[in-house]
């Protein structure tokens, strides 16, 4: 099973290497997307993950027994999608795929599974309808 | 024998609720299969949008007089500068004209401002005046809707640009333009027409389009006011007439009180500024085999220029010469480098256009209007030069 999203750890939790824990001992795929710790050591880390449906329940459970917050990626970005206009100007800087233009329709498709939070496209949109928070 | 319409047959056609009426994007497969002169007989009217950001656009105002009377010499709406300088309560609000008192990502200008009065809300006008023997009062303030005010003239200098250049960057910095987000070293491009149902580029030499041409206009009844500023008819074109770049334009206007919201979208665009979506529609008539051959120009037909940004120069480099086909795909291929491409313009609005103005055709209550005098061909452009002595 395969997923995508944001932990968000608190000062105490970075000094444990909870990525190593993911990988051995619940053998999950890593792929870090994105990754900041600021200065107070309160850390975030963008990832998609690939791992067994138990174990990546258990993996899920371990971060959260560090107090470890898992941010799914829809709620950190959103597109109001009642007011876009399909112009597609969004999609000409969203090089990982997930604003793109069904070819058939022309509406806009927005899937969060492929968002890596770059924030290129909030400013991109004309009718400034993105928002995107990595926090 | 070749078919030949009317305008006055096809009018009454519809008038009858009878005319046939497709988009320009269904008339392709139809051609394709029937021929032209088949399709000359059968189909009526061929109707053509586009709703794209058009930033030579905006609108005459005339407030009504003031008690006592102001002679009106400074205008601001919601804090955005109109040209003032016409009679006493007139005023030309700009869609690009922007507010000098918001916070830096608050950009805000005169196509908010329509966007708001068309949205029926009020809008804080501020006017200032010499004080004359006619005119006495000197200032003026007070909010006011679209439905109080006498005129709200929608008048476009320049729409609907027959064809448009691509947009590449390839600089090593990213470049915000009018053309969206272009990012460096060749890695998006941006086009802003809707192709195959693009009204100029559907009448390619202007058989059916002109002054008094009656159109869609941001979702009312508007008119061809004639051709618009910077048109470029002499460029460059392909054998099927078709101009390789930006050539025609149109100045259009319209009542923007009997307009809608769904039609008409103020945007900004990132480091450039404000502009305006604008929704135009042209019925075309189907006056012969010849016009069909015209309507049927599909995507693979239409090619422009792929234009690099990255040279801040009058003339910029023309890297390639891409098919809008190629375009509308979502990549291009330059030196053998796939390159993502993403227009401006939205087909799906241009689309809705389409088929409204369809609708309205159909339904008899809208007529069309043979122009009283065509878009000229052969005009060029000239710049602005520096010249010896100044």
């Amino acid at each position: 099973m395969r997923c995508r999203f944001t932990i968000k750890f608190p000062p105490e939790s970075s000094k444990i290497p909870l990525t190593y824990h993911l990988i051995k001992d619940y053998d999950f795929m890593v792929n870090i997307l994105r990754a900041t710790i600021s200065g107070e050591q309160e850390g975030r880390l963008l990832m998609e993950v690939e791992a067994e449906p138990d174990k990546l329940e258990q993996g899920l459970a371990f971060l959260k027994s560090h107090n470890v917050t898992i941010i799914p990626l829809n709620q950190q970005i959103t597109v109001e999608q009642d007011r876009c206009i399909h112009c597609g100007a969004c999609t000409a800087v969203c090089l990982s795929g997930a604003l793109s233009l069904d070819r058939d329709n022309w509406q806009l498709v927005f899937d969060s599974e492929k968002c890596v939070m770059c924030g290129l496209c909030v400013p991109a949109c004309p009718l400034r309808l993105i928002r995107a928070e990595f926090k | 024998m070749a078919i030949r319409k009317s305008y006055e047959e096809i009018n009454a056609k519809i008038r009858a609720g009878q005319a046939v009426v497709v988009t320009a994007e269904e008339i392709i497969p139809m051609v394709a299969e029937q021929g032209a002169e088949k399709v000359a007989q059968t189909v009526d009217v061929v109707t053509t949008a586009t709703f794209g950001p058009m930033c030579s656009s905006g609108v005459f105002l005339n407030f009504g007089h003031s008690d006592p009377p102001i002679r009106m010499k400074k205008v601001w709406l919601n804090g955005v500068s109109a040209y003032a300088g016409l009679a006493a309560v007139d005023a030309y609000l700009g869609a690009t004209e922007e507010a000098e008192d918001r916070e830096p990502g608050q950009t805000y200008g005169g196509a908010h401002v329509i966007q708001e009065l068309l949205e029926g809300r009020s809008v804080h006008l501020e006017a200032v005046g010499s004080g004359t023997d006619c005119y006495p009062l000197r200032e003026w303030e007070s909010d006011i809707t679209l439905a109080e005010i006498n005129e709200a003239i929608l008048f476009n200098p320049r729409n609907a640009y027959q064809n448009y250049a691509a947009a590449v960057n390839s600089s090593a910095e990213t470049l915000y333009t009018y053309m969206g987000v272009l990012l460096p070293n060749l890695a998006n491009v941006t086009y802003s027409t809707s192709g195959a149902l693009s009204p100029l580029l559907n009448d390619p030499e202007y058989r059916t389009i002109g002054l008094g041409t009656r159109i869609f206009l941001g979702g009312a009844v508007g008119y061809v006011a004639g051709h618009g500023t910077q048109h470029n008819s002499a460029r460059e074109r392909l054998p099927n007439g078709v101009p390789l770049g930006g050539a025609a334009t149109l100045s259009v206007t319209g009542n923007l009180k009997e307009m809608s919201p769904d039609y008409i979208q103020a945007a900004v665009y990132e480091k450039y500024g404000v502009s305006l979506f604008v929704g135009i529609g042209v019925p075309m008539p189907v006056l012969d085999a010849d016009m069909v051959r015209c309507l049927a120009v599909s995507d693979a037909d239409i090619y422009t220029g792929l234009v690099d940004y990255g040279v801040p120069r009058r003339a910029r480099p023309v890297l390639a010469k891409v098919s809008y086909a190629e375009l509308k795909s979502g990549h291009i291929n330059l030196n053998g480098r796939r390159i993502p491409t993403a227009p401006l313009s939205s087909m799906r609005k241009a689309r809705q256009i389409a088929a409204l103005l369809g609708e309205w055709v159909r339904s008899g209550q809208f007529l069309l209007q043979e122009p009283a005098e065509r878009l000229p061909l052969g005009k060029s452009l000239t710049s602005l030069n520096v010249k010896e002595g100044c």
